[in-house]
């Protein structure tokens, strides 16, 4: 379950990547490769395509064109060395379940089916709770808990996946202050022990900051590399400055043919 | 929210109230007594087939309800309902007899078709779930309908008794039917026993089971194919039409009771069987009457307990909760109503007029006497003569409440830069909520200021910690701050 750097596969391949909603394309022609251990946080504008280049990538959205690769291979087959932290609002917050019972949902993935989570589940559930510092609040119903302390229970859900390539999806959306500092830390310590995080991110602020490298987006790719080379004023001029019109307009005529 | 609630609950009320007054005015005729007496001695085959069934109904019934409920499919047990009735006919036509198992292959097809077309409208169309859920749920039946019209005149169609497939007839009910319920039950338990985190998992986060490399469709499929079989086999016994209700009701009442799916399922499956056993009861002993009709307004009753006794949705504990916090507030105005009058005369005296506490709480001088009764019956004051004083206990909780006032008030004005004669109303809500630990970091952030934005003295903790009377902390107070 350790890193592999010897088998050169990096954790996440992509080549031409193309998806569209009932054939108007959302993104087009996406090319990118992130390397074993980095952080790498995806930005661009609303609408221009973030999240829908990571539900590509696990498979939740079909493919238009292009392929993707998941540590050389397809997801199916690393399903267990990829974990997911999807966005909040994506679940019913009302659901009859407990912070402990999301938690040992991370561990399902290593169950066949029919076996429920075992004692040794049980120990792990409980040391990523501790580690996002929710442990006291495992028996609450998951409806009883602030924007940031459901986050903090999704990533204890992913850390318990213990896999090495990590997408999460705006997990800095909505959350207070300490919560947002616990998570950046959390993600620095998982880079620390080798693990590939690939993470949504609205906040262009904080981008910098927080990522050795970035993925910008607006329905292309527009850069993708060490932050240091791609947070330039001239490529975030290219990302956020306005859509490319034309592009645009052919994707909605494309979806409104009959 | 709570209106809704209420209204519900009268609704209920005046559903069953009647029909109970009706029943029972004709059972008294019928000898309520004697068939209630042959219906527990079970001696009776049908009997014994119609309490079965019913219950195993329930709890099959229960255990998919619950999965619609928190999946928020609650009307596609509706529409699957309504869908399998062409199937019933249909299935009836294939030997003109009441064949369960040809009922219930055309029953289970035409149920799935309509799940299936629910699927297609939504996939190829603008339509949202709601619509697509009222077309089949409405065009099946109409469907159904015609055809079971079309039975009704065939030669030997009138008594062919499938009109106990629109209301339910659990006295009708064979033997065969109960295997047939028994098989479907022992399935559904089966199938959610050994895939239940499976099941859970696809009903809660579908992306997230989606990453694991899980067959989503395929839980998602089997599911709805229990639901159909649940929902064919109940049919003889509910009927069509209510059928939907036995999936929907007893799963509502324990989302009410419980926080956990595992309690959920069992509540439901509880409430389920309970329901079924009532309708099964008052059917046998009201001579022939439609079963479905009294299984539900079973479960409706045991919904409007949940609704009013749950633990922590429920209506009762709410309402309870809210009275005794506004009872615990009033006490504590009541108790900073003495401390200002206390405070006013220097802390001279250790205790003070009624009548002043009356006059600071804009009250009557016996309304004030009822609220330092209320005191003295939470050990909080004591009263004697027509004057009241603190009790240790009184005055340290005194001490928060007004320190909780006033700290709230300077932290508004200085953090928040509010104007002093804005802050006021706002402390008056804040200061019965704050917390210890709260009043630690606002102490800190004002750095244990001693003086409120109006210049009044501000307890600390030297003056709640000993709970000494306030005679004795006159000197306390007045060294750190100064007389006033």
């Amino acid at each position: 379950m350790m890193k592999d750097f010897s088998t050169t596969s990096p954790p996440l391949e992509v080549h031409d990547l193309t998806v569209a909603y009932d054939r108007r394309p959302v993104l087009y022609g996406v090319d990118l490769t992130v390397p074993a251990g980095s952080l790498t946080g995806i930005i661009g504008p609303n609408g221009a395509g973030k999240s829908t280049l990571l539900k590509a990538v696990l498979g939740l959205l079909p493919l238009s064109a292009g392929w993707v690769k998941i540590f050389g291979g397809t997801l199916a087959q690393n399903a267990l060395r990829t974990g997911y932290v999807p966005q909040r609002e994506s679940v019913d917050w009302d659901f009859p379940v407990n912070v402990m019972d999301v938690v040992l949902m991370g561990r399902y993935g290593h169950l066949p089916p029919g076996r429920r989570p075992g004692r040794a589940d049980r120990e792990i559930a409980r040391a990523c709770l501790d580690q996002v510092q929710m442990l006291p609040l495992a028996r609450r119903q998951i409806g009883n808990l602030s924007g940031g302390q459901r986050q903090r229970v999704f990533l204890a859900r992913a850390l318990a996946q213990e896999s090495d390539l990590y997408f999460m999806d705006e997990p800095f959306a909505g959350v207070d202050a300490a919560t947002e500092a616990a998570i950046i830390d959390l993600l620095r310590e998982m880079k620390a022990r080798g693990k590939t995080v690939v993470v949504v991110h609205h906040d262009l602020s904080t981008a910098r900051d927080y990522f050795d490298r970035l993925v910008l987006l607006n329905m292309r790719l527009v850069a993708a590399g060490p932050t240091a080379e791609v947070f330039t004023p001239e490529l975030l001029q290219k990302t956020y400055g306005g859509r490319l019109t034309i592009l645009s307009d052919v994707a909605q005529s494309l979806g409104e043919e009959p | 929210m709570r209106r809704t609630g209420w209204v519900a609950a009268g609704l209920v009320l005046l559903a069953v109230a009647p029909a109970e007054a009706a029943r029972i005015g004709e059972l008294t005729d019928w000898d309520f007594g004697a068939q209630a007496a042959r219906f527990f001695s079970l001696q009776d085959p049908s009997v014994r087939y119609a309490l079965a069934g019913s219950m195993l109904l329930g709890l099959c019934c229960g255990l998919m309800g619950a999965f619609l409920v928190v999946r928020k499919l609650a009307l596609m047990g509706d529409a699957l309902s309504h869908a399998v009735l062409p199937g019933v006919a249909l299935g009836f036509l294939w030997g003109m007899t009441k064949n369960p198992a040809a009922i219930f292959t055309g029953a289970v097809v035409a149920g799935l078709l309509g799940a299936v077309v629910v699927q297609w409208i939504r996939a190829t169309t603008k339509h949202r779930e709601d619509a697509a859920l009222g077309f089949v749920l409405s065009s099946f039946f109409g469907v159904g309908i015609v055809l079971f019209t079309m039975i009704q005149n065939l030669p030997g169609g009138a008594k062919s008794g499938l009109d106990g497939f629109m209301f339910g007839q659990a006295a009708a009910l064979g033997p065969e039917d109960v295997w047939l319920l028994a098989g479907v039950t022992v399935l559904a338990l089966g199938s959610v026993g050994l895939f239940y985190k499976e099941y859970v998992l696809t009903s809660f986060d579908e992306g997230f089971a989606r990453s694991l490399g899980w067959r989503v469709k395929l839980y998602h499929y089997s599911l709805m194919l229990l639901l159909a079989f649940a929902i064919v086999s109940a049919l003889q016994a509910v009927g069509v039409v209510l059928v939907s209700a036995m999936l929907v009701i007893p799963a509502a009442a324990a989302f009410l009771l419980t926080d956990r799916m595992g309690a959920m399922l069992a509540w439901s499956a509880g409430f389920g069987m309970l329901a079924g056993a009532a309708g099964a009861f008052f059917s046998f002993t009201g001579r022939s009457l439609p079963t479905g009709p009294f299984m539900v307004l079973a479960a409706a009753a045991l919904f409007l307990l949940a609704l009013l006794f749950a633990p922590r949705h429920g209506i009762v504990g709410r309402l309870w909760r809210r009275r005794s916090r506004a009872a615990r507030i009033r006490r504590e105005n009541t108790l900073k109503a003495i401390y200002h009058v206390m405070e006013d005369g220097g802390f001279r005296d250790e205790a003070v007029a009624v009548e002043s506490v009356a006059g600071r709480r804009r009250e009557t001088t016996a309304g004030a006497g009822r609220e330092i009764g209320e005191l003295q019956r939470a050990g909080l004051a004591t009263e004697e003569d027509g004057r009241v004083a603190f009790t240790p206990a009184g005055w340290q909780r005194a001490c928060e409440i007004v320190r909780n006032h006033r700290l709230w008030e300077l932290y508004l004005t200085n953090a928040a830069q509010l104007a002093p004669d804005h802050v006021h109303d706002d402390a008056e809500v804040i200061e019965h909520v704050l917390g210890e630990e709260t009043v630690r970091r606002l102490e800190r952030r004002l750095n244990y200021a001693r003086r409120d934005p109006h210049g009044k003295l501000i307890p600390g903790l030297a003056d709640l910690a000993g709970g000494a009377p306030p005679a004795e902390r006159v000197a306390g107070f007045g060294g750190k701050g100064g007389a006033r």
